[in-house]
């Protein structure tokens, strides 16, 4: 067992991890943050994207240990409780989900993918979030809240986007 | 068109909401992480499973050593399909097409022989996960190695290895159906041999994966006698009675939770063995049990869908007119039968001659087991297929005639007057209208502009290509007609049930027995039922997914959910309405007759003021101190739906596609579609089911296939290898819709869950073939990489000819395959 000291959504942690612990497997089983979620073993997926210091990584890609001394945001702790984060927002406006199982990981990403690049156009949301799969959507809809979401998170107005437009 | 919510004021009746682009309800805790997913379930005591599975395709188990497995940190107890052989049964196969169909049984954990990779042969049972992971390791399998077998064309060949060695041969059943012998067309054969024209095609349809995104997970918790299982499932209330049935734990001693599920596509559809085995465990040890797959796990071992192929004729005279349509297919069942396995392709089989006015069809299905994971529902089930044959087919009778094939489509679809039709396999179609939707979709998707273009890269000799590509479909949905279901031996109804409570404040539970996967029922329903008790949006809660909640049930697939399930409640809303009726006159004083209820209030025909509001007598109900003589204080009610029909959805699908000569490379250049769907209840989740589909299906046409080598291995077992496609991957969809509602239910609606995974597939494979048939391809294997594509434009054939190709169905040109000879073979 090797100590860690971790502040995950503004909480601090000390606890014992095993060297080979994932910290998506530290997140979901010692701490209970089960917002984030597991969908491959190969990190193709995405779906257990957190933000690591501010960026975007797939959690399974990461040993607990990596993360001593980080802080760790993850899909409960990016907006205060009661409140939605524009991205957040913005996939619900947008319905960019429908099971939902993805959208965890597709929020981070793509938050981090806005933070790099404040307004990016179809092509780069695309290519931007092409480690992050849904099997539900489309993608379409996600395109759509990534770019909504890229413009109340850089002050630009959005006022005019149609939703639920057809073509 | 744009579509803006409006915030309801508070307290009073909402506009209409059916129509309406509601966000959905569902969201809220699907953006913020606090959802239930099964993996997310922790209780006291809990005990981890992990599965030992076969690495071998076929063979007998000879030895199993456990004792080092037992003796590992952490592990309780380790279970071999022997020390559970008297109390596991055999997983259940509901749907016998014929009655002499071979069901070789499905045991949970194999006992004496394994039939594919990744078959359970034990199951560790530990006090963590990892733990019992590790002990999967430590257990050492003998096997004395069987021959595989892979291919359906061999497999059917006399003297073939087999899958099992207790059966006579390959074949599950032969299924026929002939409109000649059924009375709803003429003589096949004689229309062949009259025909002045005859294409005659071999298609292959891969097998694919679901690929859910969330991998299956079930818990167990006993209590007592009791047991509440939680699983990822799409089949609540089906998986209760057949779990009761397989373990023999009595039907009203087991609770099934189907809680957030993280999608299906008919992935979760069937028992499996992983719950029966969970179960059992947990009866077994007493204690809470919880497994979760990983993701090649479920890859490896999750019923695969499509796997057939397809040998189809048409027969038409020399204007294009079409006299006779022949399909034969080999369709594959892997090693077992699952739930539907064998009854996908018999759902497909009367969907063949698609759109358009066959004189006469025959059909016949071999069901062929191999060493492969079973088959079973994959979105579309069976539809997507038939829909494939017969719109490639009908462009390479339109090449055969050197006519447009938009126009030999058009020269032999059902006219919009004269629905509704009864087609040649017998079926009603409802409603539609085939030139509006075609003609919308050429508009929308800008045709006379891409044509030029294709001339003038044609003619310029660019190596880049284009092409177009059409699909004019339809499906058949909203499963359902119990009766008919029954005809065609499925082993159950296809009713759906619904019931609303009124509480005491006006607020309003409906419970549902159709169970979501992330269809939105939630937001649906409650647009429903907002619309028929007047009262607000917010003020409905949907229950599902809950055997102890939701009662009564028949679950999610077929695109049934708002046909039947939304319809049940629309049903039962219109009896809460009757009910709340008799109470108003009573309370207002008024004659029923001369009651009208709108906008939630009832009020006495020409008396204004008079007003008594549905939610208020849901109080006045509870409080009970004044109702009339001789009713119950309650305006609760249950209603079960059953329609008599299916629903047919159709559309136009169009795609424009870029193929790069020099590299083979293919990209969707624009994609448009006008889906006729009936009634939208809301245009933003319809929206996103088409797109959903359109994905899928163009995944199908352009990146997935599970490849097995020649030992039975799936190579494709991750997502490294089998290609869900990304956005990256994926094009801008402009779809629309026409509308003509469904005659057999009071919503209207036909249903959209599978609409544009049907469709899409054709319309990709025919645009990438328009754009290079000049060089002289016919047709391109799928899914159509860079190689095949390549091939099939240097090399000539379908360029499906690679070694890993082989054993899923093995390569020959289309022109070199058996004809179909009225089933002599």
């Amino acid at each position: 067992m090797t100590q860690i000291s971790v502040r995950v959504d503004g909480t601090p942690y000390d606890d014992d991890v095993e060297p080979r612990t994932l910290l998506v497997h530290y997140l979901r089983e010692q701490l209970g943050k089960v917002g984030t979620v597991v969908g491959c073993d190969t990190s193709n997926c995405g779906a257990c994207t957190v933000h690591l210091d501010g960026e975007a990584v797939k959690s399974c890609t990461v040993f607990a240990v990596q993360a001593d001394g980080c802080e760790v945001t993850t899909i409960e702790g990016i907006s205060p409780n009661g409140t939605l984060h524009p991205m957040q927002k913005a996939f619900h406006e947008m319905h960019g989900l429908q099971c939902g199982f993805c959208t965890p990981g597709m929020i981070m990403a793509s938050i981090d993918l806005v933070n790099d690049n404040p307004d990016p156009s179809e092509d780069e949301v695309r290519e931007g979030i092409e480690g992050n799969l849904c099997r539900c959507t489309g993608y379409q809809n996600i395109v759509r809240a990534v770019q909504q979401a890229a413009g109340e998170m850089h002050g630009r107005s959005t006022a005019g986007d149609t939703l639920g437009a057809q073509s | 068109m744009t579509l803006v919510e409006e915030p309801t004021a508070a307290g009073t009746a909402p506009e209409k909401e059916i129509g309406r682009a509601r966000r959905r309800k569902e969201d809220a805790r699907l953006i913020t992480g606090r959802t239930t997913w099964t993996d997310n379930m922790v209780l006291p005591g809990m005990l981890h499973l992990a599965v030992v599975r076969s690495p071998v395709a076929h063979g007998k188990i000879t030895s199993i050593d456990v004792s080092a497995a037992q003796q590992a940190p952490g592990v309780v107890a380790v279970l071999t399909g022997r020390d559970v052989a008297d109390e596991q049964g055999s997983l259940p196969c509901a749907w016998p097409v014929t009655p002499d169909m071979v069901n070789p049984g499905h045991p949970s954990i194999a006992v004496d022989e394994v039939n594919h990779v990744g078959e359970a042969v034990a199951v560790i049972v530990a006090r963590s996960k990892v733990a019992a992971q590790d002990a999967v390791e430590l257990v050492d399998v003998d096997y004395d190695l069987l021959p595989v077998v892979l291919d359906m064309e061999q497999a059917v060949e006399p003297g073939a290895d087999l899958t099992h060695d207790h059966t006579s041969s390959n074949t599950s059943y032969h299924f026929v159906f002939d409109a000649g012998e059924a009375g709803t067309g003429g003589d096949t054969e004689q229309a062949f041999a009259d025909a002045e024209v005859v294409v005659s095609r071999r298609f292959v349809q891969q097998r694919l994966i679901p690929a859910f995104m969330e991998p299956r997970s079930v818990v167990v918790q006993p209590q007592g006698d009791n047991y509440t299982l939680w699983s990822s499932t799409q089949i609540p209330h089906i998986l209760r009675v057949m779990l009761a049935m397989v373990t023999g734990v009595p039907e009203h001693k087991l609770r099934v939770i189907a809680p957030d599920v993280g999608g299906g596509f008919g992935g979760k559809i069937t028992p499996t063995p992983e719950e029966v085995i969970t179960l059992l465990v947990a009866r077994r040890l007493g204690k809470p049990i919880k497994w979760t797959e990983t993701r090649s796990e479920s890859l490896m071992t999750a019923h695969h869908g499509r796997d057939q192929i397809q040998f189809i004729d048409v027969a038409a005279d020399r204007e294009g007119n079409v006299k006779g349509l022949r399909v034969r297919l080999l369709a594959d069942m892997g090693a077992y039968l699952r739930l539907i396995t064998p009854g996908i392709p018999a759902l497909g089989a009367f969907m063949f001659p698609g759109i358009y006015k066959f004189p006469a069809y025959r059909f016949e299905c071999d069901g062929v087991f191999t060493n492969k994971v079973p088959t079973d529902a994959y979105r579309g089930a069976g539809r997507p297929e038939a829909t494939f044959a017969i719109e490639r087919i009908m462009d390479e009778l339109a090449v055969e005639l050197g006519m447009d094939p938009l126009e030999v489509r058009r020269k032999n679809w059902i006219q919009a007057a004269e629905f509704p039709f009864t087609t040649v396999a017998g079926l009603q179609y409802d409603s539609g209208d085939y030139e509006q939707a075609t003609q919308d979709a050429l508009d929308l998707f800008g045709y006379a502009e891409l044509r030029a273009e294709q001339q003038r890269r044609r003619e310029s000799g660019d190596p880049v290509q284009l092409g177009i590509g059409f699909s004019t479909f339809t499906e058949m949905c909203g499963l359902a007609p119990s009766r008919v279901l029954g005809s065609l031996s499925f082993g159950a109804g296809g009713w759906e049930s619904a019931s609303i409570r009124m509480l005491p404040t006006g607020k309003v539970e409906v419970v549902t027995g159709s169970t979501p996967h992330g269809q939105g029922h939630e937001t649906a329903w409650s647009q429903l039922v907002a619309d028929s008790l007047g009262v607000p949006f917010e003020d409905v809660e949907v229950l599902h997914g809950d055997t102890s909640i939701s009662s009564r049930g028949l679950d999610t697939y077929g695109s049934r959910s708002l046909v039947v399930g939304g319809s049940a409640v629309v049903k039962a809303a219109d009896k809460v309405v009757a009910k709340a009726r008799k109470i108003a006159a009573h309370l207002l004083e008024a004659s029923e007759d001369d009651l009208e209820f709108s906008g939630g209030t009832f009020s006495v025909r020409g008396t204004p003021g008079t007003g008594l509001g549905i939610q208020e007598i849901a109080l006045a109900v509870f409080a009970a101190h004044n109702y009339p003589e001789g009713i119950e204080p309650s305006i609760d009610a249950e209603a079960t739906f059953d329609p008599e029909n299916f629903s047919f959805p159709h559309g136009t699908h169009l795609c424009a596609m870029e193929v790069d000569t020099d590299t083979g490379l293919v990209k969707i250049r624009k994609y448009a579609c006008v889906d006729d769907i009936g009634t939208i209840v809301n245009p933003l989740i319809v929206e996103g089911q088409v797109h959903g589909g359109l994905a899928q299906g163009i995944a199908q046409a352009l990146y997935e296939e599970a490849v097995y080598d020649a030992d039975g291995n799936l190579t494709t077992g991750t997502f490294v290898d089998y290609l869900v496609p990304s956005a990256a991957d994926l094009p801008h969809f402009d779809t629309g819709n026409t509308v003509h509602t469904a005659p057999g239910n009071p919503i209207g609606a036909k249903g959209v869950g599978e609409a544009g995974c049907i469709a899409s597939t054709p319309a990709v494979v025919n645009a990438a073939i328009d754009a290079v048939r000049h060089l002289g391809v016919s047709d391109i294997r799928m899914p159509l990489t860079p190689e095949r594509v390549w091939r099939a434009i240097h090399h000539g054939g379908d360029g499906g000819d690679r070694a890993s190709a082989r054993t899923n169905a093995q390569a020959v040109d289309s022109s070199e395959g058996p004809s179909t000879q009225g089933g002599n073979r």
